[in-house]
């Protein structure tokens, strides 16, 4: 699996999102990207790539997008 | 209940939105809301932590206007229905919301409107009991519409009980983690207003940088929070960040580990701060227990002792107290912060004090030989969901609409739910999600063959906690 194809499946499972609706996913938007959400995708994202988030990243990871610039820019994941 | 005259030139309220009251301010606002209605009546406040929410509150307060406070996020579906129970003649929520029902709008403030509703001008006014000023929901959860009663001298006395336990005086600048239609979180609220202390009222959560932004920017001096909360702060490295004006911080609503109770009153005592772990429920307006500070670390597993002017007794199962430490029995509170009573209808709303200030808790407990409390367990079929209370027969019920073969156990933070078909897990599981607003992960499901049943063809729970 690719690195993008891992971190669009972690949204689906997730938040039960249909593959072409993650791309808009959003905190407290997205019906269960609440706060119990946001720190079960925090922990799902940190197995997954074997990271350890900084808590400002997981302050800032409040979209699919915002997601993807954080873990592109200070983790070195490429996408 | 609130002395405002006192602290007139004291800052009452500081929104996240830049906006500002003070005392005297807060005086003017809400006689305005006052003198905009014909006549008293009950009012249903759907609750936000925005400032227009909190004037409502308070302003029915001074006056002594009944209200009911709701979580102002739940759909409007379940709005209606507590309507069509309790017919409220007035409805304060979002304007926003305005057209949800069936009314007329006769009071505005910043982004709330009180709406007087058409039934309450053709059918006239319902009495309600004068003692009772605020009513709170028992499970906000699963929709129930069982209300908890509570007067204006619970009010009082829990909130100077609280200030007085917690030292709190005009200084103190406590920020809302809590929702303020929770009993917990409008404890917060009452203790600071009593004080002429400054409310940093905010709607966001823990997890947003705003919130933080704000903690700074006005120097909270304190906050409160369920379990969930400090499971989510220490994720958060919050051991780590820098605080300097945090004088303390209570937690209630559910039981922390120990583990993590522990690490926290050691931070705490690092720097230079407290960590209160207290107990309480809305039958009790709020707070009846609370360990002290100078306790803490040695009795960190404990609920601590019962709050000033209150006083806990331990009941065996004939009803007998017990006197002796370390045994088990039902928790029982005696206090004038013990509500009134219950309401299932507007009726009820007519009736005086059934509790008479005390208060079986259905908690069982134990007490050591210096007099702290532990609870050891619980009668009634209940768990904590990340601080909501949350009854599993309700859940159940909720299920068996789906189908009858279906029984439900669990612990804080996790619901087992049985089934006998297990291709309905998907269909149940959107439908406890929609009807409790909880993430799905407060659920699992598990398939078996049969329910256990006990001799007398009831649910044997026992076996099914087993299964878990």
């Amino acid at each position: 699996m690719t690195n993008i194809e891992k971190y669009n499946n972690l949204f689906c499972e997730s938040f039960q999102l249909q593959p072409d609706e993650i791309e808009n996913a959003e905190y407290k938007v997205t019906e269960l990207w609440d706060s119990v959400g946001h720190m079960i995708l925090a922990s799902n994202i940190e197995e997954m790539f074997e990271i350890e988030l900084d808590p400002d990243d997981i302050l800032d990871f409040t979209s699919y997008s915002k997601g993807l610039t954080i873990l592109t820019n200070k983790y070195n994941i490429i996408f | 209940m609130f002395d405002f005259l006192r602290y007139k030139e004291n800052i009452a309220i500081i929104s996240d939105r830049n906006e500002t009251l003070t005392y005297s301010q807060l005086i003017d606002c809400t006689d305005d809301f006052v003198a905009s209605i014909p006549r008293k009546g009950l009012v249903f406040t759907l609750c936000e932590n925005l400032l227009g929410s909190l004037v409502g509150y308070v302003a029915c307060i001074r006056n002594k206007i009944p209200q009911v406070l709701l979580d102002g996020s739940k759909d409007i579906e379940l709005i209606h229905r507590l309507i069509d129970i309790y017919k409220p003649e007035y409805i304060w929520l979002p304007t926003s919301r305005s057209k949800d029902v069936n009314g007329t709008i006769v009071h505005q403030y910043q982004t709330y409107s009180l709406v007087m509703m058409s039934y309450a001008i053709s059918e006239g006014f319902h009495p309600v009991n004068s003692e009772l000023l605020v009513c709170l929901t028992t499970s906000g959860s699963t929709g129930s519409p069982k209300l908890v009663r509570i007067s204006e001298n619970n009010l009082l006395s829990n909130a100077e009980s609280i200030a007085n336990y917690l030292s709190i005086d005009h200084n103190e600048r406590p920020i809302t983690v809590l929702p303020m239609y929770y009993s917990y979180g409008l404890s917060v609220i009452n203790s600071h207003l009593i004080k002429g202390a400054t409310i940093l009222l905010t709607d966001k959560a823990v997890l947003q940088r705003e919130f933080w932004a704000f903690f700074k920017e006005y120097e909270a001096t304190s906050l409160a929070g369920v379990p969930y909360t400090f499971e989510m702060l220490k994720r958060l490295r919050f051991f780590k960040m820098d605080l300097p004006s945090l004088r303390y911080m209570t937690q209630a609503g559910g039981k922390l580990s120990k583990e993590l109770a522990k690490e926290y009153i050691e931070y705490s005592q690092e720097k230079g701060k407290k960590f209160f772990v207290m107990y309480g429920q809305t039958e009790a307006t709020a707070r009846m227990s609370y360990l002290p500070w100078s306790n803490a670390l040695e009795k960190y597993s404990s609920i601590g002792i019962s709050i000033p002017g209150g006083k806990f007794a331990l009941l065996d199962s004939d009803g007998t107290e017990i006197l002796e430490p370390c045994r088990d029995g039902e928790l029982v509170y005696y206090g004038k912060n013990v509500s009134l009573g219950y309401a299932e209808c507007r009726m009820d709303l007519s009736k005086g004090d059934d509790n008479n200030g005390c208060l079986r808790t259905g908690d069982i407990a134990q007490r050591d030989s210096d007099g702290f409390y532990y609870i050891t367990g619980r009668m009634k079929r209940f768990v904590k969901v990340w601080g909501n209370r949350c009854n599993l027969d309700a859940i159940e019920q909720l299920c068996k609409e789906i189908t009858s073969l279906c029984a439900c156990v669990g612990v804080d933070d996790l619901i087992t739910v049985f089934l006998c078909e297990d291709s309905l897990k998907d269909n149940i599981l959107s439908m406890l999600v929609e009807k409790t607003g909880f993430n799905p992960r407060a659920f699992q499901f598990k398939t078996i063959n049969q329910l256990p049943l006990l001799s007398n063809g009831k649910i044997n729970y026992q076996a099914l906690e087993n299964l878990r």
